[in-house]
């Protein structure tokens, strides 16, 4: 498994190679598509991060020391953003998770481009990852 | 006029967004200023700033008259009886909010009934959730058919002796519908009942005489209609105005003051407590310029042809779920909101924007009738008189590109 750090990378070298939004958006569009199927038994409440548009649902689970997780969007992009946070921060350790600044988020020009209100849904999401990551850390 | 001429008064509309031409479909949400309109604003800020109403000197006097003008303006825009039945509020939601705590404080008691709309905006809700909560009172709610009509025999059976108030709107924010506002009215004054009516979208659209339609209290909002943000309208009658306690206190809308108590100013100074936002209020001279340039013959006739070629784009598309159908066209402001099987509405939203169409996605404002309707969103493209046939084109096929792109 690469570095936290060099996985990061990675995405931001795949994102700048296009120059074009659409052409963003048509690789998220990708990754949301093939995103793992989410286990209909987790689609809880409790799991439910709300946003004023798309609805997310992220279940963490600790196993061997590492967080996993799952999660899905009933919106397709956010499908897409959501596979890059899991491939990124799933099977990690709590420490790993909170060493990271998430600025991965920032340097592929997500957080700009989206409006604010999604901004803000992906924020959540990212607190609600670090939360969780802060929980069994001290465990 | 052209509308190329009505295209150069908006300099907005010539925005580049990511590298394309803005196409701006969210004129609901808020819609774009002339050139009028920024230089009056501009015009009060510079050459007559000072705060109203108070001062002797020239300065004060010049932004008094400039506010007081706009007053007149709007008095005759909506055919009020008088000029003291114009308050200026900071927007249609404040005007809501001023009614809702004023008419609570003054006729509300334990178990008295208010009724709102199913596809009332948040800001003709809530306020009166919070007022039932305050004062104990119930609040019900008139229902919405499939089409998006209100149910007017439902209100009919739903007016009783203990019913205080009925707020609705007079054009929805999501369906677009116009609502027969005179014969609610006409029903709900037969009971006795006064009526709120939210023309924050009817106020752009349609010809308002408050007068004609007989309600008891009109609210809008200025940035709808091209006027400044921060900027709004309450219409009362003079006999409620006169009967209803101060919602704000401060400065300016006193009378006398002393320890001993406080007597107020005469409407409607007694509603437009501390600092008012005058060099935005100026603006609805030209705003209201503006609004009426758009009712000519001219304008009305390629806004119609327009709003008939996107309606039938729409309805002839079969993923496409459009809400509020009434019995004519003429009924519905160009203003649509639908949801499309298999796509999100945030996700085409998001693309469309990428593509140059600022178009609004999400609940607008409505979760009650988002519930009715069982979705968690729409998507909506409202128009406004500078918008181009070729906008209209552009979009019909952005869309479709951005909803292959997703399916």
């Amino acid at each position: 498994m690469k570095s936290l750090k060099e996985a990061e990378d990675a995405i931001v070298d795949e994102f700048s190679m296009f120059d074009e939004w659409l052409d963003k958006y048509e690789l998220l569009i990708s990754l949301g598509k093939n995103l793992k199927p989410y286990p209909e038994g987790k689609r809880t409440d409790e799991n439910l991060i709300k946003g004023c548009q798309s609805r997310v649902w992220l279940d963490c689970e600790l196993k061997d020391g590492c967080i996993y997780m799952v999660a899905d969007s009933d919106a397709i992009i956010t499908r897409g953003i959501i596979s890059l946070l899991v491939d990124l921060y799933s099977g990690r350790t709590p420490q790993e998770i909170l060493a990271s600044d998430f600025s991965v988020v920032d340097r592929i020009g997500l957080r700009e481009n989206l409006s604010p209100t999604r901004a803000n849904g992906l924020v959540s999401m990212i607190d609600r990852i670090r939360e969780v990551a802060a929980a069994a850390s001290v465990r | 006029m052209t509308i190329d001429e009505i295209r150069k008064e908006f300099p907005a509309l010539s925005t580049k967004v990511y590298g394309k031409d803005l196409v701006y479909f969210d004129n609901a949400a808020t819609s774009q200023r002339p050139r009028s309109v920024l230089e009056k604003w501009n015009e009060v800020s510079v050459q007559s700033n000072a705060n109203i109403h108070r001062a002797v000197h020239y300065l004060a006097s010049q932004a008094t008259q400039a506010y007081e003008q706009a007053r007149d303006c709007v008095r005759d825009f909506i055919n009020a009886s008088s000029r003291e039945e114009i308050v200026f509020t900071s927007g249609a939601t404040a005007s809501v909010n001023l009614v809702a705590y004023s008419f609570g404080e003054a006729f509300i008691s334990p178990s008295d009934e208010i009724i709102v709309a199913q596809d009332g905006h948040h800001s003709n809700i809530v306020p009166w959730q919070l007022m039932c909560l305050r004062k104990g009172a119930v609040l019900r709610v008139i229902p919405v058919d499939d089409n998006g009509n209100l149910e007017l025999d439902e209100l009919a059976k739903m007016l009783n002796v203990r019913t205080k108030l009925v707020a609705v709107s007079h054009v929805s924010n999501v369906l677009g519908i116009v609502h027969p506002v005179r014969k609610i009215v006409d029903l709900c004054h037969s009971k006795g009942v006064p009526v709120l009516v939210d023309g924050a979208q009817g106020i752009v659209h349609c010809k308002v005489d408050v007068k004609d339609l007989g309600c008891d209290f009109y609210v809008f909002s200025g940035h709808k209609m091209y006027a400044a943000p921060g900027t709004g309208v309450l219409y009362g009658k003079r006999k409620w105005l006169e009967l209803l306690p101060p919602f704000m206190s401060g400065g300016e809308m006193v009378g006398t003051v002393s320890f001993s108590g406080t007597t107020f100013a005469p409407v409607p100074l007694k509603f437009e407590a501390g600092t008012q936002n005058f060099a935005g209020a100026a603006t609805f001279v030209p705003a209201i310029e503006t609004v009426l340039s758009f009712r000519d013959g001219e304008c009305r006739e390629r806004e119609d042809a327009i709003k008939a070629y996107l309606y039938d784009k729409l309805l002839s598309n079969n993923r496409i779920h459009l809400f509020g159908n009434p019995r004519s066209l003429e009924d519905k402001i160009p203003l649509f909101s639908f949801v499309v099987e298999g796509a999100h509405h945030e996700d085409l939203a998001l693309i469309l924007d990428k593509m140059g169409i600022a178009v609004r996605s999400g609940q607008m404002c409505a979760e009650p009738l988002m519930e009715r309707f069982g979705v968690t969103g729409m998507l909506r493209v409202s128009l406004a008189p500078y918008n181009t046939m070729e906008e209209v084109e552009y979009f019909v096929e952005s869309f479709e590109r951005a909803v292959r792109m997703v399916i």
